[in-house]
């Protein structure tokens, strides 16, 4: 039984369709992520699992129950995080946990307990008994986290969870994933950095305009775009469009260039014959290459194949990157 | 339901923790109030003349225990809106709890909080010289309709603070408090002002609401002549249940239906 399933899910908000006919199926224990760009419908598809939002149609069960009818039992087994960190700031982090502990109707004194047990585990001891306001806006995301595992729920939603995270922060939410995945958490991801979807999730769905555009391993997606990439920095930008040619003759696809790293990218089949011809011809047309290597295509390049959008994406460096297709 | 109050009454205590929290908060709050009061009491209480004659301060204070219950409705709207916008409602609503108890938690401290700071204002009325003139009985009956307002604004202000999206739209909201609390009778009898702005002032609900408080306290200034001054009671019964039966069901409607 999947730990979570969708069939079908459909949902409009006035004349704009932002489900149509979503379908997704995670297996128990397992790193689902959710990619897509903003609008895509990523929200709105973990709002519905989470029974905050009713489906217009289509069908969705959560660990094995019903998020329409059986919301009660639904509720008991999620974690859900959404974007912002939805804790009290005015209280402190005990106090928060604590106060999510009784809603979860623990007794007074195992609220207590498991506030303190989950402020050691996620590492704020230290400033438990300070007001939220005063955290760093990783302790709040790792407390808000901490708030959605009250009960060890089978099931955690993470919307967007290392958005505005900086780069320390993120890798401290990475780790926190991968080590509830291995207590057998399922959890589903969604996000926009595909290097954090690559990180994390063993299963990858790439949700476009509603619905599931194109599913798999990050290895099987990478694949799917046509093997392996074979790159050629060229020393002199003008000899980029002869390079080009050049590589043209190895691949199906044509080639493509970015001319502020004056670089030819293609994509082939045989990588190790490629490689060395490549070389060969180059040398022979007296195009001196600074560097030349194959790689695994990034999912950056998985994404434009799948979506078609050419859109700018900020990376995790923080830096706009221009993607060109 | 045993689950509901439980719930309750965490989602109250976690009110009151705010207010331990915010001290400062709470204490301007008050301040303001009283503020007010000394500000009309004595800046303008001299050159005011009660109709029918009586002390201006006897006159002013009815009418400031209704503004301070109105003000209530800012402080509901603000939480419930800065919850919703940072998610928090969210957590809740996805949470095995009660429901109801997010909302039912909500009144209970805002309640608290009313009554604490219509002791303090009735406190400093005393302080300054404002008397209770009428029986203990009409004194609580005063209280009560001063409460049942509170508890028709706190749901006002429920429903306004799910339906703004921003913190900016709650200040605007708050902003139309003054012109609504002070184009009443509370600070001037209302046959004084210009026939429209006049007539605006009479028929304010609040109105009706200062006429009964004046009656109940047996302050001056009940009026008499005009119709709502006649029913002074009965409006200040009626309206408030009327913005009720309004305002529960849409806000909890409205909580249950909330989708961004």
């Amino acid at each position: 039984m999947p730990a979570i399933l969708a069939e079908g899910l459909r949902k409009r908000y006035g004349s704009k369709e932002v489900l149509s006919g979503f379908a997704l199926s995670v297996r128990e224990g397992t790193v689902c992520g959710l990619l897509g760009p903003n609008g895509a419908g990523k929200t709105t598809a973990v709002r519905i699992l989470s029974t905050l939002l009713r489906p217009d149609g289509g069908r969705a069960e959560v660990a094995g129950f019903d998020v329409r009818t059986r919301q009660a039992d639904v509720r008991r087994r999620i974690g859900l995080v959404g974007q912002n960190a939805a804790v009290d700031e005015v209280l402190s982090g005990w106090q928060n946990l604590v106060m999510f502990g009784r809603l979860h109707h623990l007794g007074t004194r195992a609220a207590k307990a498991r506030a303190t047990e989950l402020l050691g585990r996620f590492g704020l001891d230290e400033t438990g008994k300070k007001p939220v306001k005063q955290y760093s806006g990783g302790m709040r995301r790792r407390l808000d986290i901490a708030a959605s595992l009250i009960l060890a729920p089978p099931v955690l939603f993470l919307d967007e969870p290392t958005t505005g995270l900086d780069p320390r922060s993120r890798n401290e939410v990475w780790s926190m994933v991968r080590e509830l995945v291995a207590g057998g958490t399922t959890v589903l991801l969604t996000t926009q950095y595909l290097d954090e979807a690559d990180q994390l999730a063993g299963q990858i769905c790439v949700l476009d305009s509603g619905r599931v555009t194109a599913e798999g391993s990050p290895g099987q997606l990478k694949s799917e775009i046509g093997g392996d990439r074979l790159d050629v920095v060229v020393h002199d930008a003008a000899d980029l469009a002869r390079a080009a040619g050049v590589l043209a003759r190895y691949s199906e696809s044509p080639p493509e260039t970015d001319a502020d790293e004056r670089r030819v990218s293609v994509a082939v089949r045989d990588r190790v014959t490629a490689l060395t011809r490549v070389a060969g011809d180059l040398a022979a047309e007296g195009i001196t290459a600074e560097d030349i290597g194959v790689r695994r295509p990034t999912l950056d390049e998985v994404f434009l194949h799948l979506t078609g959008h050419k859109e700018k994406e900020t990376d995790l460096t923080g830096r706009k990157k221009e993607v060109v297709a | 339901m045993t689950t509901m109050i439980r719930d309750s009454w965490t989602m109250t205590q976690r009110g009151l923790a705010h207010w331990v929290r915010m001290p400062g908060q709470v204490i301007a709050g008050m301040a303001f109030m009283i503020m007010l009061v000394v500000l009309f009491g004595y800046l303008f209480g001299g050159a005011m003349r009660v109709p029918g004659g009586g002390d201006y301060l006897e006159f002013l204070m009815p009418g400031m225990f209704v503004m301070a219950v109105t003000f209530g409705i800012a402080e509901t709207m603000i939480a419930v809106q800065a919850d919703a916008d940072k998610g928090i409602t969210d957590r809740f609503r996805s949470m095995p709890m009660s429901q109801a108890a997010v909302l039912a938690g909500r009144n209970t401290a805002d309640m608290f909080n009313s009554v604490a700071n219509l002791a303090i204002l009735i406190a400093t009325g005393l302080v300054l010289g404002w008397r209770v003139r009428g029986s203990a009985l009409e004194a609580a009956a005063a209280i009560g309709l001063l409460l049942l307002l509170r508890l028709a604004v706190l749901w006002m202000g429920i429903y306004l603070g799910l339906l703004i999206r921003s913190a900016g739209a709650a200040a605007a909201v708050q902003t139309l408090l003054f012109p609504l609390t002070m184009v009443t009778s509370t600070f001037a009898d209302p046959a004084s002002m210009p026939a429209w702005l006049g007539a605006i002032a009479e028929w304010n609900p609040l109105s009706a609401t200062v006429y009964a408080m004046r009656d109940l306290f047996g302050n001056p200034g009940a009026g008499g002549g005009s119709w709502v001054a006649e029913h002074a009671l009965l409006h200040a019964f009626a309206w408030p249940v009327v913005l009720l039966a309004i305002f529960v069901p849409l806000s909890v409607h409205r909580y249950r239906n909330l989708s961004r």
